[in-house]
């Protein structure tokens, strides 16, 4: 009864529209944007599974090898570290802002919000490359030409093993991110988002908070092991 | 209401200001030898900061009791994948090996 109700009143107005944003299996707007952002924390959390194993494995072989965790970790520039964590905050705090702004309507505003979180974005990537490259000319990247002065060699190779994974997998997290903002950005030049309806602009911030809560995760625990 | 409600421009504000001054605080702490607990120490600062994360920046704070049960179901998995691994690695010096299972490769 209730859901016959409801569709007629969305198909009055995708006749309005011209298109409409609500799929045909959804009662109304509401118990679309309800479904869509479950579905998005559904994804996260098998992503807190999937660098879970991660962290399990790094729990694991840190406890096992503290010093030379702790040697090979003071070969991590913090200061980068601590810079990158910074821009991926204020990255959030923008996404943030850029959802309130499509909330309220406000395209040019969230066009702005959106270009501000991609560009920091980039920054975060950019400094991501000048540390890969240190590495890989430091030969501190595993594998034949892994080169490491002392005792530690062994673990050393293994926590820089577990940092390009790690950082690695969050920097793809990072790509994949920028570019649906890329698309978001242009669904927003066309005008395909109103208080009504804003759904992925919610749904990608919930993406981007992630990789970011991520990355809070990762900066203490690969930079800052042991700077006693 | 299902749609998120619009959070005040100046609890997202408030939130990014402590974030920041928690990287300092993590940065800082970091400097000083407390043995073990330095680890517990950047791990309730990056929790606290995930904490402030989830509940303002994505909403959580203001969202349904279902999503609510659904992070929850996240961390309970988590910390079951990371306990059990820990408790596999760490109890295994507890009890001798069996005859035949020596360090020296002469196991299976």
């Amino acid at each position: 009864m209730r859901a016959e109700m409801a569709s007629g009143a969305s198909s009055a107005t995708s006749v309005e529209l011209g298109r409409s944003p609500l799929a045909h299996h959804f009662d109304d707007l509401e118990q679309q944007f309800e479904a869509s952002t479950l579905g998005m924390w559904v994804f996260l959390i098998t992503e807190v599974m999937f660098f879970g194993g991660l962290f399990a494995s790094y729990a694991v072989y840190r406890s096992l090898y503290p010093e030379g965790f702790a040697v090979a970790s003071r070969r991590l520039d913090y200061l980068l570290g601590a810079f990158n964590t910074a821009v991926l905050i204020c990255s959030s705090l923008t996404m943030a802002l850029a959802v309130r702004s499509a909330q309220l309507g406000q395209s040019r505003a969230l066009r702005l919000f959106l270009a501000v979180t991609m560009a920091l974005g980039l920054v975060f990537l950019g400094v991501k490359v000048v540390e890969y490259s240190h590495k890989i000319h430091e030969h501190l990247v595993p594998g034949p030409s892994f080169r490491f002065e002392g005792p530690h060699a062994r673990a050393a190779q293994l926590f820089f093993s577990l940092y390009f994974a790690m950082t690695g997998l969050h920097a793809l997290h990072m790509v994949v991110g920028i570019g649906i903002l890329a698309v978001l950005w242009i669904l927003a030049w066309r005008g395909r988002f109103s208080p009504q309806y804003y759904t992925p602009v919610e749904v990608a911030g919930l993406y981007w908070h992630f990789v970011d809560i991520v990355w809070i995760y990762l900066f203490p625990l690969l930079y800052l092991i042991s700077r006693t | 209401m299902a749609h998120s409600p619009i959070v005040p421009q100046r609890v997202y504000w408030l939130v990014f200001i402590t974030l920041l001054l928690l990287t300092l605080v993590t940065v800082d702490v970091a400097f000083y030898d407390f043995g073990w607990l330095n680890i517990y120490l950047a791990l309730a600062l990056a929790t606290t900061k995930a904490l402030l994360v989830v509940l303002y920046f994505m909403h959580l704070k203001y969202s349904s009791r279902l999503i609510w049960g659904f992070v929850g179901a996240a961390l309970f998995w988590f910390l079951l994948l990371v306990g059990l691994t820990g408790a596999d690695i760490f109890t295994r010096e507890w009890v001798p090996d069996p005859p035949g299972w020596g360090a020296n490769g002469s196991g299976p």
